[in-house]
């Protein structure tokens, strides 16, 4: 089936071409941080996890999408979204690379990164999360390739792959889970210090992976013979809604317990984040960008008026995705870290290789899912689904 | 072609004459009596511990304990404040124990900077998190790091509520004033932090920090001992920890 993805219309080309140059310039950034060390990102003593952790903090959220449209097609036989459930586990496929390779450019050593797997410690949250998101990532390509070869023949997809495909739902609730836990365990964090860290992930990752889903299916509707449909694009959007809904109530949820119970390690992270701290305000308009985005975009979309019209769904999706962005990347990861452990205010903003190589890993991941999508697009194109 | 297929097969053959080589040398450096057993000279403990004196002033922001320290342990004085990497350095009150200061604390400690290093926990949330072991706690309770086996990932950083540790984020090397040839440099991309001199502790010297003091603002010894000096102090003295609250139980005491 990969041949399908080596013919292609001048803008495919184009396209690739794009996403390669970007990738290009990344690995020449990162060649550099190669032979320089994490010196030449923003990232300091006092935060020491920033672009790159936020990146893959986010990513995980994305691989979200595939279960969105798995659990309701497999277990409600919601027959809607047959057609476009390859479309999500192909998404979780790049997601769940991406986050692996923001994991590895954020390395101090990274050929050692195999020491994890040589001194296994299962007391490190690290631990299970390299074998959570491994193993997810090995099942979508599993799940959606073998549907997708069944598909190709006009067969019914084999029934080994069932369970493959059961486990696939539990597992991706696991990678949420064991990812906030890498947060919410730590005790001299007072900012990740919260039990509802995991559902705070879930849901902010249930809104922000179809709300990506929905921008691609109108897209390809609007590039190819493939369409997604009207209903399943709709049925999407109800979940991004409940999502981003459930996503704002927890971060109110958040500010209530900081801010009433008035502890100082609890309320100065968000005090950063709404007015600064000590005249550091680094953060500030991108926390702000994401309240006005997320209330903007939770009132179009329950407003079925809007809802409905999709030039503004996709307003909505799209404002759903950069704020959501900005509030689990960036806010929850930096944010954590200011102030330090010692209530002082070291700031930090990425440098331009850091950029580079961030940009560059999400055109290599942008890479994956045009390769992927292509091959299943092209194959229902052919079937005239 | 063929002059380098001739050296190739040279060095393949001298390496496994050097491979069947290794266990014989082994034997017999065991028949001989071991040279790498421990130190008869080093020092015995059950818990070590570290304790601070807050009456007594550094006077004319003394530095000897943190130079003394640096310097044994090939630490580098990075030029950006952003890279930084220290094992002992001093702080405010407020900053050292947050939360704890008030408008009417005792003049002197509000100005006396408080020494500040790796608590070395009881229970330390960095060994916790660590995905290799490379951190990890001894029987005597120094937590270590093996800069051999650390992956830079950077969890320890984060789960520290201390800040006592430090990645290496450029190659230190070059930033270290003069080289003590006792005691390991380190490479880019590892993270360290204080060792509580085990390396000394081992020759049976105590730490540099504790050495270098004048004027016996630091104390060093086994917990477990009740002939020790840090047990001895802590009879008499108020003692307190930096955030007991989290349950680490921080092995470096305050005396107030």
């Amino acid at each position: 089936m990969l041949e399908k993805a080596l013919v292609g219309s001048r803008k495919y080309y184009g396209w690739v071409g794009f996403l390669l140059l970007f990738i290009g310039v990344g690995f020449l950034c990162y060649l550099l941080q190669l032979m320089e060390g994490l010196g030449i990102t923003g990232m300091s003593r006092d935060v020491s996890w920033g672009l790159y952790i936020a990146q893959f903090t986010f990513l995980v959220g994305v691989a979200a999408s595939a279960v969105m449209l798995v659990l309701p097609y497999y277990l409600h036989h919601y027959k809607t979204f047959g057609k476009i459930t390859i479309l999500g586990e192909f998404l979780a496929v790049s997601a769940v690379t991406m986050c692996l390779t923001f994991i590895i450019v954020d390395l101090g050593q990274p050929a050692r990164a195999f020491n994890v797997l040589l001194y296994p410690t299962p007391n490190s949250i690290l631990f299970w999360d390299m074998v959570v998101l491994n193993g997810y990532l090995l099942l979508n390509i599993l799940v959606g390739w073998t549907v997708l070869s069944a598909e190709k023949k006009g067969l019914a997809p084999p029934g080994w792959i069932k369970p493959f495909i059961y486990i696939s739902i539990p597992w991706a609730i696991s990678i949420h889970t064991v990812t906030a836990f890498i947060y919410a365990g730590l005790p001299g964090r007072g900012f990740w210090l919260t039990a509802i860290m995991a559902p705070r992930f879930l849901s902010s990752a249930f809104a922000s992976g179809p709300a990506l889903l929905i921008l691609f299916c109108l897209i390809i509707r609007r590039l190819t013979k493939f369409d997604p449909g009207k209903e399943a694009i709709q049925t999407l959007a109800k979940i991004v809604t409940y999502a981003m809904l459930v996503s704002i109530f927890f971060v109110l949820m958040e500010l209530f317990t900081a801010f009433y119970s008035q502890i100082p390690e609890h309320t100065h992270h968000f005090q950063y984040l709404f007015v600064g701290l000590h005249g550091h305000t680094t953060l500030v308009p991108w926390w702000w960008a994401f309240m006005i985005m997320a209330v903007v975009s939770a009132y179009l979309l329950v407003n079925p008026r809007t809802r409905n019209d999709e030039r503004l769904l996709a307003v909505a999706c799209a404002m759903v995705f950069i704020s959501l962005w900005i509030e689990k990347g960036l806010g929850l990861v930096v944010t954590g870290f200011i102030p330090n452990p010692l209530d002082q205010v070291f700031e930090y903003s990425p440098t331009w290789p850091e950029v580079f190589i961030t940009l560059g890993v999400w055109a290599m991941g942008f890479l994956i899912l045009t390769v992927l999508y292509k091959i299943a697009i092209s194959i229902k194109e052919e079937k005239g689904v | 072609m063929e002059r380098s297929r001739r050296s190739f097969l040279k060095i393949a053959g001298i390496s496994v004459l050097g491979v069947g080589a290794k266990p014989l040398a082994d034997a017999l450096a065991a028949g001989q009596g071991s040279k790498t057993g421990p130190d008869p000279r080093a020092l015995p403990a059950k818990r070590w511990a570290m304790v601070v004196d807050l009456k007594k002033p550094c006077p004319d922001n003394c530095r000897d304990c943190f130079e003394a320290c640096h310097k044994t342990h090939n630490v580098p004085s990075m030029p950006n404040p952003k890279d930084e990497v220290k094992w002992i350095w001093s702080e405010s009150f407020p900053h050292a124990f947050p939360g704890q200061e008030h408008d009417f604390l005792d003049e002197a400690l509000k100005k006396h900077p408080v020494i500040v290093l790796c608590n070395h926990c009881d229970n330390p949330p960095c060994v916790r998190v660590c995905p290799t072991k490379a951190t990890f706690k001894r029987e005597d309770g120094i937590v270590m790091m093996d800069y051999h086996r650390c992956i830079g990932c950077r969890f320890c950083m984060a789960g520290c509520p201390f800040g006592a540790r430090s990645l290496n984020w450029r190659d230190p090397r070059p930033f270290i004033k003069e080289v003590n040839k006792e005691f390991p440099t380190r490479t880019r991309g590892v993270v360290e932090k204080c060792n509580f001199c085990e390396e000394r502790l081992a020759k049976g010297k105590r730490p540099a920090c504790v050495e270098a003091c004048k004027e016996k603002v630091l104390f060093f010894g086994d917990l477990e001992d009740a002939e020790s000096e840090v047990r001895k102090i802590l009879k008499v003295r108020t003692a307190i920890r930096r955030k007991p609250q989290l349950g680490t139980m921080p092995q470096v005491y305050y005396l107030v």
